[in-house]
């Protein structure tokens, strides 16, 4: 059983300056709490309502798969990935098997690479609009839940046609796809985008003109963009402090190089502005799925690689750009099948660290609607 | 770059990126530092205005049983030059006591990260703030992702 | 059998006072009078705890419904002919849940504390009126003691948070208490504000004088305003809406309630609704008229169609509209924060009542009300 480190002290007594003398507790926040998402455990050090630090306490999710992937082959190891990052699964496929096709030196056909584009950004979309769903509820607004969840419905649907399943999906391989795309999911891909259109300006009025949210939102958590790059944040947390850091652009892989679409930055950096990016980047997905869906070539689905990949000796890095960040794939090799250190940098563990820099000074309130639009998944972080 | 790194620390060895002469390189520039240099090249690469190294994205640790010592891997990127190197620091041995100095208060990144790596590896960062275990439990005897991990309840042999 | 029904509706529905004073006939003609007026009120006792029951039952229901057609959903279903036992289920596994008790809790205040609640709500809940003479307690400070008798509630809930030996339910209980006496204030001066046109404190007066019109229509700008101030303060009085941060489940688990379960936490949740249903009674009293109907003007014909609907119903509608507000509120919007919540009532909401209470004063001295 974790215990609690350091062992408590008393707590510390404060003197305000109104000459009252007050003293510091500590609060407990999980690790089952409904609104840290997935198994996290606050230690809170708080002065009435306002927090005075934060200590994160994470691995109750911990499985060992750095480990594991020591001892799996690589095909192996891309069935893990998923279970990392849950929301952004198909992601962290792409992000082993580029890595694994980059040591091998094999091109994709283009069909898989198109294939591989439409399926990260309709995850994008589902990843955001739970994130969203969840920011709603977080701030009382329970209804958007549920709205959410209707939409990630359709795009589980489409996902559990084509690739058999709805979260786990393991339908991305190294050499392209695992097999060739289901026929309706081109006029289902095409229908859920014309839906999702009309739906999301809703979406957005429902939270983004209503003044309590704002007033709960705006100002909050500020992130400066030295701050974020010194962090190590990514991701839309990171661009709506002004850091441009998709990897989408940077390094552009897959089909990402042929479609038209913007980063978005923003200058704020409070929670609002993070918010914003999110919703921001909903349209510019739904853009990029647009100008891919009816152009899919044909070809082959997959290059013909052996059963049981062999990487050459050396090292290889490869990122790509989930939902939460820019997600990692460090992998030395001694010409094994399985890799000698695989590393997995996932963009929760760093954005989770920040949170006491932001919190501080903060209501407890505030700290919900702050790690709310950090947007963190436990099994990311702990892997 | 290249240059004006190995002109102030001349005695970092320089492993070249992967080209024809160098098959098993990695895609970016590596340089193998001392432990006792490592503090001092990690500030030149972050103050120096053309380097402006200024994003740690990823500090890794590896064990090397063979070659007798833990490393630490930190990839660094400079968002205003568009550059990425690797800086690889070894430890002097893979007895208790394996150490490197901590570079948590030049890029705060590596906090977490360097708590991690104690945790999972054993290399301990002389200067951190905190640190502790952050991923098993306080108790925990051992060093899971190091090779000579045995763990008979835990792990399972295929 | 049409006899019957109109027999039924004429003594309960349009004048019950016939029908209660046979009761009372009854009772002292069998009994000696101590005992009679004890048994009485026992009677009295009794159905209004039956209508506590029934309320909570009924309202629970229509909660869950209404949340559920809020967000695209159908709610319960399953339980009975379109859900409606769904209540009755969970009202028997709350009886059967294991009552746990926190090792260092005050015991005696812990056990307590859902008893403030309850009392408080039941004493209010005795003065609704129904309809025509269908109000058990109508006294002539009818108004003031219903104010005066909800307010207690918030010693329970304070005492609940202290006794739970919890810090969530401390923090709970502190923030709730700063919100509800901070929002007794403007649910006080919006309904003093009416009290200037009602010119009673007595309920049945205030009805009885929306003959000519509802209050919210003839009182007009200064009574909308009013109107609007106290469905805002009454949804903060009960804990409930975008005001719920006593009990943000996202929050602080459960707030002042995490440590309650089994029978006690249902005192709290069926307080809760009840309250509600009291702040939506005081609504369409004091504002849409009770239990009169809605008539429009001289207009006969239409008068005689509204006065076929009976009493009691006109004043549950009214009830159901307001309540239906409540619930769209909770289900639409988010929180506010505990800091926002007190500045919206102090610098805000206070100041604008006070002045429409001023320029409700002046509109009943030029007589510019209907």
């Amino acid at each position: 059983m974790k215990e609690q480190q350091p062992p408590l002290e008393e707590p510390p007594v404060v003197e305000n300056p109104d000459g009252l003398r007050t003293e510091e507790y500590f609060v407990n926040m999980g690790p089952q709490h409904p609104s840290t998402h997935g198994v996290l455990q606050l230690v809170l050090t708080i002065n009435g309502e306002t927090i005075v630090n934060i200590e994160p306490h994470i691995g109750y999710i911990h499985r060992s798969i750095e480990k594991m992937c020591e001892r799996d082959t690589y095909r192996q190891i891309v069935h893990l990935t998923d279970r990392m990052d849950y929301l952004s699964c198909h992601m962290n496929n792409e992000a082993v098997c580029l890595a694994v096709e980059k040591a091998l030196e094999v091109e994709v056909p283009e069909r898989a690479k198109v294939v591989r584009t439409i399926l990260s950004e309709l995850t994008r979309l589902a990843s955001h609009q739970l994130w969203w769903g969840v920011m709603g509820m977080d701030l009382g607004a329970i209804t958007t839940f549920l709205y959410g969840f209707r939409d990630r419905e359709m795009i589980n649907d489409i996902f559990e046609e084509t690739c058999g399943a709805r979260l786990t999906m393991n339908y991305i391989a190294p050499g392209g796809l695992m097999y060739d795309i289901h026929p309706n999911f081109q006029r289902r891909t095409k229908a859920f985008v014309e839906h999702f259109k009309k739906k999301l300006p809703e979406y957005d009025r429902l939270l983004s003109d209503n003044i309590i949210f704002r007033k709960r939102t705006e100002g909050i958590g500020i992130l400066s963009k030295e701050d974020a790059i010194a962090f190590g944040v990514t991701g839309p947390t990171a661009r709506a402090s002004g850091f441009s850091c998709d990897v989408r652009k940077k390094q552009p892989y897959s089909a990402y190089d042929r479609v038209d679409f913007e980063e978005i930055l923003l200058e704020a950096g409070d929670s609002f502005a993070r918010y914003k990016a999110r919703i921001l980047e909903m349209w510019e997905s739904l853009k990029i799925i647009e100008q891919l869906i009816d152009n899919i070539p044909e070809g082959e689905h997959q290059v013909k690689t052996r059963q049981v990949i062999k990487l050459p000796k050396g090292e290889f890095y490869q990122r790509v750009e989930t939902a939460r960040g820019e997600f990692g794939v460090y992998i030395i090799s001694d010409g094994k099948k399985s890799p000698y250190r695989l590393k997995f940098r996932s963009p929760g563990f760093s954005n989770l660290f920040v949170l006491n820099h932001l919190a501080k000074g903060a209501k407890i309130a505030d700290l919900v609607a702050i790690m709310s639009t950090l947007d963190l998944v436990m099994p990311d972080i702990d892997r | 770059m290249i240059e004006k790194i190995k002109q102030r620390f001349p005695d970092i060895e320089h492993l070249p990126a992967r080209s024809e002469e160098h098959p098993e390189g990695s895609e970016f520039h590596q340089f193998v530092v001392p432990a006792d240099q490592l503090r001092d090249l990690a500030l030149f690469l972050r103050d120096e205005p053309d380097l402006a190294f200024d994003y740690l994205f990823c500090l890794t640790g590896v064990d090397w049983p063979t070659e007798g010592y833990l490393e630490a891997v930190y990839h660094l990127e400079s968002t205003r030059q568009g550059r990425q190197v690797v800086l690889r620091a070894r430890t002097a041995n893979r007895e208790e006591s394996a150490h490197l100095p901590t570079v948590s208060d030049i890029w705060p990144a590596a906090n977490p990260h360097e708590r991690e790596v104690y945790d999972l590896l054993g290399i301990i960062f002389d200067g951190h703030p905190d640190l502790r275990r952050l991923l098993l439990t306080d108790d925990w005897v051992g060093h899971p992702l190091r090779k000579d991990y045995e763990d008979p309840v835990n792990m399972i042999e295929l | 059998m049409r006899a019957a029904w109109s027999f039924a509706r004429q003594q309960l529905f349009e004048n019950a006072l016939p029908m209660i004073e046979s009761i009372e006939y009854w009772l002292h003609t069998h009994f000696s009078p101590a005992w009679a007026g004890f048994l009485g009120w026992v009677l009295v006792g009794a159905v209004y705890l039956g209508i506590f029951a029934i309320l909570g039952l009924v309202l629970v229901y229509v909660e869950r419904k209404v949340a559920a057609f809020f967000q695209l959903r159908l709610g319960p279903m399953r339980v009975g002919p379109w859900g409606t036992t769904q209540t009755i289920a969970d009202a028997i596994k709350l009886l059967l849940k294991e009552p746990v008790t926190p090792d260092k809790a005050d015991r005696f205040l812990y056990n307590l504390a859902p008893f403030f609640v309850v009392t408080a709500t039941l004493m209010a809940l005795a003065l609704t009126p129904f309809g025509k003479h269908l109000q058990a307690f109508d006294i002539d400070i009818g108004l003031f003691f219903l104010l005066a008798v909800s307010s207690v509630g918030v010693v329970g809930i304070l005492l609940a948070g202290w006794a739970s030996d919890n810090k969530y339910s401390l923090i709970g209980a502190m923030r709730s208490g700063a919100q509800i006496v901070s929002y007794e204030l403007s649910v006080g001066l919006s309904l003093v504000t009416m009290l200037l046109l009602t010119e009673s404190l007595q309920l049945s007066e205030i009805i009885e004088s929306q003959q000519a019109g509802w209050w919210i229509f003839r009182g007009h700008v200064p009574a909308f305003v009013a109107f609007v101030l106290f469905v805002i303060a009454g949804t903060a009085e009960t804990n409930r809406g975008p005001f719920d941060l006593p009990e943000a489940e996202s929050e602080l688990t459960a707030g002042f309630h995490t440590e309650y379960s089994g029978l006690k936490f249902a005192f709290f949740f069926l307080a809760e609704f009840v309250n509600m249903f009291m702040i939506a009674v005081v609504a369409s009293t004091v504002f849409l008229g009770g239990w009169m109907p809605f008539h429009l003007g001289d207009w006969a014909a239409f008068n005689a169609v509204m006065d076929f609907i009976p009493g009691p119903l006109w004043f549950l509608g009214k009830v159901v509209f307001i309540m239906f507000l409540m619930m769209w509120f909770k289900w639409t919007f988010p929180r506010l924060r505990i800091d926002q919540l007190l500045t919206l009532e102090w610098k805000y909401l206070l100041p604008l009542n006070l002045a429409n209470l001023v320029l409700m004063a002046f509109v009943v001295l030029m007589k510019w009300h209907l």
